[in-house]
């Protein structure tokens, strides 16, 4: 009879040469199987003397242990091999494009006009609307621009017959939401607004946002402290501002606001000033007890600096392959 | 205004160069737009004498010079200039020099015959836009000077964009003044003497419309020299603001204009009638003007009459009848004082807008009449000699605009500005600014002098204060303010998070005009809009839109012509409805799809897109809503959309939007290959919504049963599952149909639908027996309402 010692190298080297699950199963019932060369041994024990057997059957037993782990480590082997296969033949190309509907975006102007209402809406203003078909007295006599105004020649209003108009400026939500809300106020208007032009510098549509704060003590320094954070925090980075002296009826001091733009080049981007008191007195406000500043910016003018559009008209073609740049 | 900035110095000279000037120009409120630098290239350009001229041998239109540079020498040079004559003074460029153009001249055989140089024009100098031949100097030009030196050139011109209530800057003395007043530089301010009068003649004029016509000043000059030509220095002066010499008696009404900002008009005194006098026109009265245009005039405008009628509209523009001509020997100037309140709008509603009316509207100075007379005198006597009659100024005190005192507080100004500005400087800068000031323990009583039409209440000081004493020195202090916190309301869905949702789902937003094409809006909305605009761009924008709608189909078809196949499209704006004495705004959530549903890519079908995805993005968007149980599609026929592929969404019985496919003959009509998917949403109708309120979720499992059904083919979708859910209220949670199968099968005009039921109780798990009974209870509803066949 080969001794236990041959028996499991033999053993071992068969359950290496297993080359599937199948072979390897075949080999381990002509070990351990009930007819299997170990599980006969551990049968004969009894043919042994008392004294021996316990020798005997402890040798079996090791060497039943070791062939069992030999088997175990083979098939885990031969499993791990048979899931790479599996798994490989499952792979997929994952540069090709992900399936199903991409995504749209905003409109560049609705997305500065968004950016600037946050700014402002961090600061704790308040966003207002009024409405574009307006009446005179609101988007010019109570703006302190009564009729025949030299002013008014500025304004190329679009107007229906029998007196109403498209509103030329966001001003006249100041007049509405002062009258409904009184003061302390802190607002901004965006919305859209109309002229009579058209050229390569003027659509006929456009987009403002109206800002207006009036409280008993704010000054042209606060305005002027709160244009110059808006600018930084709206392009991201420190400038440089001009506050120049112009004339808007509605305000008293007026500035216009020119930023520095590369090379020394000073860019006017907004109007804004100490709100007039006739303004405030047509709102119904104490004009002795309160002052307030107020701006007024173009959308489309932020939108072409901030993302480098240097054709207004390009806003109002919807243009996709245009659009699609402002995700 | 255009103004030379040789002449400004002449009045106020600071130590700034033209580029810093320019700066403090604008920094003073008087935006420069620009600056042209005149006769900077004229170096080596010289002033020559036309010795002899003579035909070219060979050439009919050119002449053969002999010229005198002031050098001794006789140059021959070709010039091909009608206008040469000998004994012209002209200038000269001879070989070596360049051209302002660039072009660099050398000695050259014209036709056979050297050239030495060349006569110049006007405009091969730079000096003008169009050019009769070469350019005359006048006699008294020496051969030999520099031309440069000789035209007080180089010179820049500042263009300035004056705003509507600074009147009194429309002059050289207007700008001058306030930069003195900025700068500290002294105001040359030019006093005129007085012409003595060495006639005894006047012209009559009587003040009978004194509101109208407060100040009236008159002059005659009679025997002016008809041959006489206006100097250069003035004709340059006038170039450079942009008006042309045209005679000596207007080039001096002009001159003074500029120079003083008081409008003058020269009449031919010789044509006068009888007694002047400015009045409101009568309605139907008629003036033929200056430019031989026949108006008729309003009611409401200051004219000057003589006996013959009218003869000028005040302020505006004069009359043919009694106009200077070459013929014109004696000369009445008229300077008058217009109030602003009788000039505003006239010139607009004549359309006439003139450098006299420009002025007349924002202001002019009722107190320089008599001054700008002055030296409309001085100037014609010394061009074209003559004799001067007296000055005389007619006045209505009690109509001039009166300036009151005005109370400044130092408290209100350190208030308003955020700054102090020391006493002694407000002074100071009040002061410079011509304005009378006396310091009170509160302030400063100011009154503004007659000029300024600006400065009537206390603001128009402060705001005078921080120009000068400049906006740059103001601090920058944030406003530290209570602001108490707003509600964040959840009545009402943010339009914004509206937009992300069909952003996420593949949307792009547009703009589009707010107006349209009146046949446009028609064809999409099938009402004629009353909101016409009176003055609008073009006709295709012209009325105020219904619907977003063909706006958006526009810009889908502007897409498809540019190769672009899938197009979805949202705009979130305003419509407008009514009349105009009764109109809303309403806002909107618009979209539009077409082309294929998903870009073309490999791992997917391309389909094309249909009904159904656009209702999914309509579903998708109103559930964004709580309480949408409400919300029903109901077929409904629309003016833009194909029958039977168009729905209205009701929400508790109310429109609130529509949707469907755009009808295919406006598809047609728009050129679109492929249909086109459309919804609309009244915002705040379909958006309304509340806080949600939260139910507990059942904690035992759900069974799901299914049923097919076959029934008519007109029987909705939306009748099944509310029969369904209707038949076990307590069991069913959902219903949901999975299936549509219409065919061979069965039989024709009916449909076989599947349903799937989901059935859970919040409080127990179900049983067989349960659902049993709904299912039954399903089935028997489905039969009694639709005549329901079960299918196996």
């Amino acid at each position: 009879m080969q001794s236990l010692s041959e028996l499991i190298a033999r053993a071992t080297s068969e359950i290496d040469a297993a080359a599937d699950l199948a072979a390897l199963d075949a080999v381990r019932v002509s070990l351990l199987g009930k007819k299997g060369e170990l599980t006969a041994r551990l049968k004969s024990l009894g043919q042994l003397a008392p004294d021996e057997r316990a020798v005997a059957g402890q040798e079996i037993n090791r060497a039943k242990q070791e062939v069992q782990a030999a088997l175990n480590a083979r098939r885990e082997a031969l499993e791990a091999a048979s899931l790479e296969t599996k798994l490989a033949a499952d792979a997929v190309d994952v540069t090709l494009p992900g399936r199903g509907a991409g995504i749209g975006g905003f409109h560049p102007v609705t997305r500065a006009m968004l950016r600037i209402q946050k700014i402002f809406r961090n600061a704790g203003f308040g966003v207002r609307s009024g409405p574009e078909i307006e009446d005179d007295f609101h988007n010019f006599t109570a703006l302190n621009i009564p009729e025949n105004h030299p002013a008014r020649a500025m304004h190329d209003t679009f107007y229906f017959p029998g007196g109403h108009l498209l509103r030329t400026h966001t001003s006249p939500v100041q007049i509405r939401s002062m009258v409904s809300e009184g003061v302390p106020i802190r607002i901004i208007a965006p919305g859209r607004v109309y002229r009579c032009d058209s050229d390569q510098t003027h659509t006929p549509m456009f987009h403002q946002v109206e800002g207006l704060v009036v409280d008993e003590n704010v000054s042209f320094a606060n305005l002027k402290a709160v244009l110059h954070q808006f600018v930084e925090a709206y392009f991201e980075r420190k400038a440089e501002l001009r506050f120049r002296p112009s004339y808007f009826p509605f305000t008293e001091p007026s500035a216009e606001v020119d930023v520095l733009w590369g090379e020394g080049k000073w860019l006017e981007i907004l109007g804004c000033g100490m709100v007039h008191p006739n303004v405030l007195e047509a709102a119904g406000i104490d004009a002795e007890k309160y002052t307030g500043y107020a701006f007024g910016m173009g959308v489309e003018r932020l939108a072409m600096l901030r993302y480098g559009v240097t054709d207004l008209r390009t806003f109002f073609e919807n243009d996709v392959r245009f659009l699609r740049q402002f995700r | 205004m255009k103004i030379a900035e040789s002449w400004l110095r002449e009045w106020v000279n600071p130590k700034l160069d033209m580029t810093e000037l320019a700066h403090q120009l604008t920094m003073l409120g008087h935006e420069v737009d620009g600056i042209e630098y005149e006769g900077e290239k004229l170096d080596g350009v010289v002033i020559a004498e036309v010795l002899d001229v003579r035909k070219h041998p060979d050439a009919d239109k050119l002449s053969v010079c002999q010229v005198s540079d002031g050098s001794g020498e006789t140059l021959e040079i070709v010039c091909g200039a009608s206008n040469v004559v000998k004994g012209m003074k002209t200038p000269l460029a001879k070989p070596g020099v360049t051209l302002p153009n660039g072009l660099q001249l050398r000695k050259a055989k014209i036709r056979g015959i050297v050239s030495n140089g060349m006569l110049c024009s006007a405009v091969e100098l730079d000096l003008g836009d169009e050019s009769d031949g070469i350019m005359s100097l006048p006699a008294d030009a020496v051969a030999g000077t520099s031309l440069a030196e000789y035209l007080q050139l180089p010179d820049a011109v500042i263009d300035v964009d004056l705003t509507p209530n600074r009147g009194d800057c429309f002059s050289v003395l207007g700008i001058a003044r306030d930069l003195a007043a900025l700068t500290g530089a002294p105001l040359q301010d030019h006093t005129v003497d007085a012409v003595p009068a060495e006639i005894d003649d006047v012209q009559a004029v009587e003040l009978v419309e004194p509101a109208g016509c407060p100040r009236f000043a008159g002059r005659l000059v009679r025997g002016i020299d008809r041959q006489a030509s206006s100097p250069l220095w003035m004709v340059e002066r006038l170039r450079r603001a942009g008006l042309r010499a045209i005679s000596p008696v207007v080039d001096v009404t002009n001159y003074v204009m500029l120079e003083l900002g008081q409008p003058l008009h020269a009449y031919d005194a010789s044509l006068l009638q009888g007694t002047i006098r400015p009045r409101l026109a009568q309605t139907g009265e008629q003036l033929t003007l200056l430019d031989g245009k026949a108006i008729e005039l309003n009611p409401d405008t200051m004219v000057v009459t003589d006996d013959s009628g009218v003869i000028g509209i005040a302020g505006i523009m004069g009359g043919l009848s009694t106009s200077v001509t070459d013929a014109t020997t004696d000369v009445y100037f008229e300077a008058a004082f217009w109030p602003p309140a009788f000039m505003a709008g006239r010139a607009r509603a004549y359309g006439m807008h003139t450098d006299a009316s420009l002025r007349f509207e924002r202001g002019v100075d009722p107190e320089g009449q008599a001054r700008a007379i002055e030296r409309a005198t001085q100037l014609l006597l010394a061009i074209a000699g003559g004799q001067a009659g007296p000055l005389v100024l007619d006045k209505a005190d009690e109509f001039a605009p009166a300036r009151e005192v005005i109370v400044l507080r130092r408290e209100r100004l350190a208030r308003l500005l955020g700054a102090t500005v020391e006493d002694h400087e407000v002074t100071g800068i009040l002061e410079r600014l011509q304005l009378d000031v006396t310091a009170t323990d509160a302030g400063w009583e100011v009154r503004a002098p007659s000029h300024r039409f600006d400065i009537s209440v206390e603001v128009d000081l402060i705001e005078e204060v921080a120009r000068i004493h400049g906006y740059d020195s103001i601090p920058e202090t944030t406003l530290v303010a209570q602001s108490p916190l707003e509600t964040v309301t959840e009545s009402a869905i943010d339009i914004e998070r509206v937009a992300a949702t069909l952003i996420g789902r593949d949307y792009q937003e547009v703009v589009t005009y707010s107006f349209i094409d009146a046949a446009a809006n028609l064809a999409f909305t099938g009402v004629e809009s009353e909101l016409v605009l009176s003055n609008p761009i073009s006709s295709e924008m012209s009325v105020m839109r219904g619907s977003l709608w063909p706006g958006m189909v526009a810009a889908a078809a502007a897409n498809a012509a540019r190769q672009q196949d899938r197009i979805r499209f949202f705009e979130a704006s305003r419509s407008y409805h009514g009349t105009l004495e009764d109109h809303t705004e309403i806002l909107r959530v618009g979209g539009l799809i077409a082309g294929p549903v998903i870009a073309e890519q490999w791992g997917a079908q391309t389909s094309q897109v249909d009904f159904f995805d656009i209702k999914a993005d309509v579903e998708a968007i109103l559930s964004l809503a709580t309480d949408t149980a409400g919300i029903r599609f109901v077929p409904a026929a629309h003016t833009a959309l194909q029958p039977g592929q168009s729905a209205e969404i009701l929400r508790d019985g109310e429109v609130v939007g529509v949707l469907g496919k755009l009808h295919p003959r406006l598809q047609r009509q728009y050129d679109l290959k492929r249909p086109v998917y459309l919804f609309e949403l009244d915002a705040a109708l379909a958006l309304a919504s509340r806080a949600p309120l939260a139910t507990a979720v059942s904690r035992f499992p759900a069974i799901r049963r299914d049923i097919a059904v076959v029934v008519d083919d007109s029987v909705t979708a939306d009748a099944l599952v509310a029969a369904v859910a209707g038949s076990a209220p307590a069991l069913i949670r959902d219903v949901r149909i999975f299936d549509i199968y219409k065919g061979d099968r069965i039989e024709a005009g009916r449909k076989s639908v599947a349903i799937g039921l989901i059935l859970q109780e919040t409080s127990r798990t179900l049983t067989d027996e349960d659902a049993d009974a709904a299912m039954a209870a399903a089935v028997r509803e489905l039969q009694d309402q639709f005549a329901a066949q079960l299918r196996d």
